[in-house]
């Protein structure tokens, strides 16, 4: 008898393939950590890096920390790989919630606005904060700009969510269009922006606008990181609802969830993590869209093991980008931005083309 | 990761007497070079283009996009950035890892070049050298100004900007391009806005230059001569009847360093035929 014809068996060897690359995706995780916060412009000896660490962590003597290396290790690097981390993870899951919502492949944060809303919070910020800075506290202009872009990100979100609710319910195609108006419209809000500022100005606005994890502070991170953190744990968590929802609304009512309550934590969700992302990164492209499709490839649509595997993958992949990013020009740095969609547009393509005409979304 | 600042201990390299200098901006860096320091600079930024050895140096990036840590890499000694570097945040960092930092503030007008040199000068510890070449920095700009102060016309000038995509930006009020302009004796054409926007053809064209000025790289990037004075709003100005056009090197024009006396002269030559060097 052939033992792929016994579904105990097919779905234990399955379960067990799963877990597998989980695992696998963790350890990758785990390493991809260490490479990045020990490689980068300053050479700082591995046994140097657990040193400061460890002193760090009150493990050693605090001689071990004020130096060059400490300050690079603990005050630009660590910071800065966190920030990839933690905003990989968010765009990746929010990509793949957002797409299991709407049934929809090209589905991801910057289809519901969230992207092209804080970008014109941002630009705003950037062509009209340094008059309007004049009435805020000191220092505030460091923060003007992430805070401008994440309350433009939820702001568009919210708008794009109130026009697709009618009497209670949420089209999830008129929530898709109406993405797609507001994201025209942000267009040419940013480019009338672009048209006032000056070319310093248009400068800024540009390297914002093809991201980078650079200038990272623990000022800057500490008050983002739960608004990242959060929501990715609680869209991981949606997996059930998730999975109905992949066998259409109707059935997911009939299987007992409230259809329009999780549609309406997904979004909310799904904004919070990407909008507080891009408020400190700027706009990194394909993360959300690609690191999804890649592991349905791998192990198939079922959101239990998909949505933490895009949690993994999306930090993997985000902190190999900056690694790259940082590290291949030096010493200046490339926009992230530029590196990830230089990577995800090519390969989302060969994606495309491979799985044309199978049906398999 | 060769030159890098680190040694084999660890420690920081800050304390040693040899000058590491990373200058970020063009005429900062130009300063450098003139005051004769140039064998301390371990890097520059994309901006500084002139002289040609300084092109041959390790390049740190574009003056607004600056990172933190190849910087620190570098292991300066002294950090030179021109008033507008940054971002602000990558400059605390640097600031927060020890690196001497000196901002170097950037006025365009001749009063500006001189407290440029002076606070680049004062950085490396060359106060005198930098006092006296400010002082004929000013000697300069006095000369020129008697000079200029002879000829009897006061031509328009309408400075061209191209980016490489859409209509050219003109130079409005408040950019280094009115300041040359004013220097050497000309009318800044255009004084409706401040900074640089994009070319309105009806607002040239009532503007009515009697000079186009154009950088190299916009003078190539607009296609040449022909081209340039052959765009309908251009044509219709007495720079275009004329065949009026004026082209100079980007950074000698707008730079606002040691050589721009040298560019001073160099335009009010070009504005004004009646003028006897």
């Amino acid at each position: 008898m052939n033992i792929a014809h016994d579904p105990v068996a097919a779905s234990t060897r399955r379960r067990r393939r799963v877990g597998v690359f989980l695992a696998v995706l963790g350890v990758a995780l785990l390493l991809t950590i260490v490479v990045a916060a020990g490689y980068g412009a300053v050479a700082i000896p591995p046994e140097r890096v657990v040193a400061i660490l460890a002193g760090w962590l009150g493990f050693a003597s605090a001689s071990e920390t004020g130096d060059t290396d400490s300050i690079v290790l603990l005050a630009i690097r660590l910071p800065r790989v966190c920030l990839g981390l933690l905003a990989g993870a968010a765009l990746a899951v929010a990509g793949a919630a957002l797409q299991g919502l709407f049934r929809n492949p090209l589905a991801d944060p910057g289809l519901i606005g969230v992207s092209s809303g804080a970008a014109v919070a941002a630009a705003a910020a950037i062509v009209l904060g340094g008059s309007a800075v004049a009435f805020l506290p000191a220092g505030s202009l460091t923060y003007l700009i992430p805070v401008a872009a994440f309350a433009g990100g939820l702001i568009i979100t919210f708008v794009v969510y109130r026009i697709a609710s009618r009497d209670g319910r949420t089209e999830v195609a008129t929530l898709l269009l109406a993405g797609i108006a507001l994201n025209a419209i942000s267009g040419a809000g940013i480019g009338l922006l672009i048209f006032l500022s000056d070319d310093q100005q248009l400068r800024d606005l540009n390297f914002w606008l093809l991201g980078s994890l650079g200038g990272v502070t623990w000022e800057r991170l500490l008050p983002a990181a739960p608004l990242m953190l959060v929501p990715t744990i609680l869209l991981a968590m949606l997996w059930r609802h998730l999975n109905a929802f992949l066998l259409g609304e109707t059935e997911a009512l009939h299987l007992g969830f409230d259809v329009e309550r999780t549609k309406r934590w997904i979004v909310v969700l799904a904004a919070l993590a990407a909008g507080s992302s891009v408020a400190l990164t700027g706009i990194i492209g394909f993360v959300g869209l690609v690191v999804p499709h890649l592991i349905r490839l791998v192990i198939g649509p079922d959101h239990r093991s998909l949505l933490p595997a895009s949690v993994l993958l999306g930090a993997i992949l985000l902190l190999l980008a900056d690694l790259l990013a940082r590290t291949i020009v030096l010493p200046a740095e490339l926009p992230i931005g530029i590196l990830t969609s230089l990577i995800g547009g090519p390969f989302f393509l060969w994606l495309l083309v491979r799985r044309r005409g199978m049906g398999m979304w | 990761m060769s030159g890098a600042g680190w040694t084999d201990d660890g420690a920081d390299s800050t304390g040693s007497d040899v000058a590491r200098i990373v200058s970020i901006g063009g005429s900062v860096t130009e300063i450098v070079y003139a005051l004769g320091a140039e064998d301390g600079l371990v890097a520059v930024d994309s901006t500084s283009l002139y002289p040609q050895s300084a092109q041959d140096l390790p390049d740190v990036g574009y003056m607004r996009q600056l990172a933190a840590e190849p910087i620190l890499a570098l292991g300066p000694t002294l950090l030179l950035a021109v008033d507008d570097a940054g971002p602000p945040t990558v400059l605390d960092q640097l600031r927060e890892a020890g690196t001497p930092l000196v901002v170097v503030p950037d006025e365009p007008s001749p009063e500006g070049v001189a407290e440029k040199v002076r606070v680049v000068a004062n950085a490396l510890g060359m106060e005198g050298e930098g006092a006296t070449m400010a002082e004929r920095l000013t000697a300069d700009f006095a000369a020129l100004r008697d000079w200029v102060a002879t000829t009897k016309t006061k031509p328009k000038v309408l400075f061209l900007l191209s980016v490489g995509n859409g209509a050219p930006l003109a130079a409005g009020r408040e950019t280094s391009a009115a300041g040359i302009i004013e220097l050497a004796g000309g009318a800044n054409a255009i004084d409706g806005f401040e900074g640089y926007e994009p070319l309105s053809p009806e607002a040239t064209v009532t503007a009515a230059p009697d000079v186009v000025l154009v950088t190299g790289r916009t003078f190539d990037l607009l296609g040449g001569q022909e081209a340039i004075l052959s765009r309908p709003e251009i044509a219709a100005t007495p720079a275009g009847q004329n065949g009026d056009i004026v082209v100079m090197d980007g950074l000698l024009l707008l730079g606002f360093g040691p050589r721009t006396p040298e560019a001073a002269r160099e335009l009010a030559l070009a504005l004004h035929p009646d003028l006897q060097e």
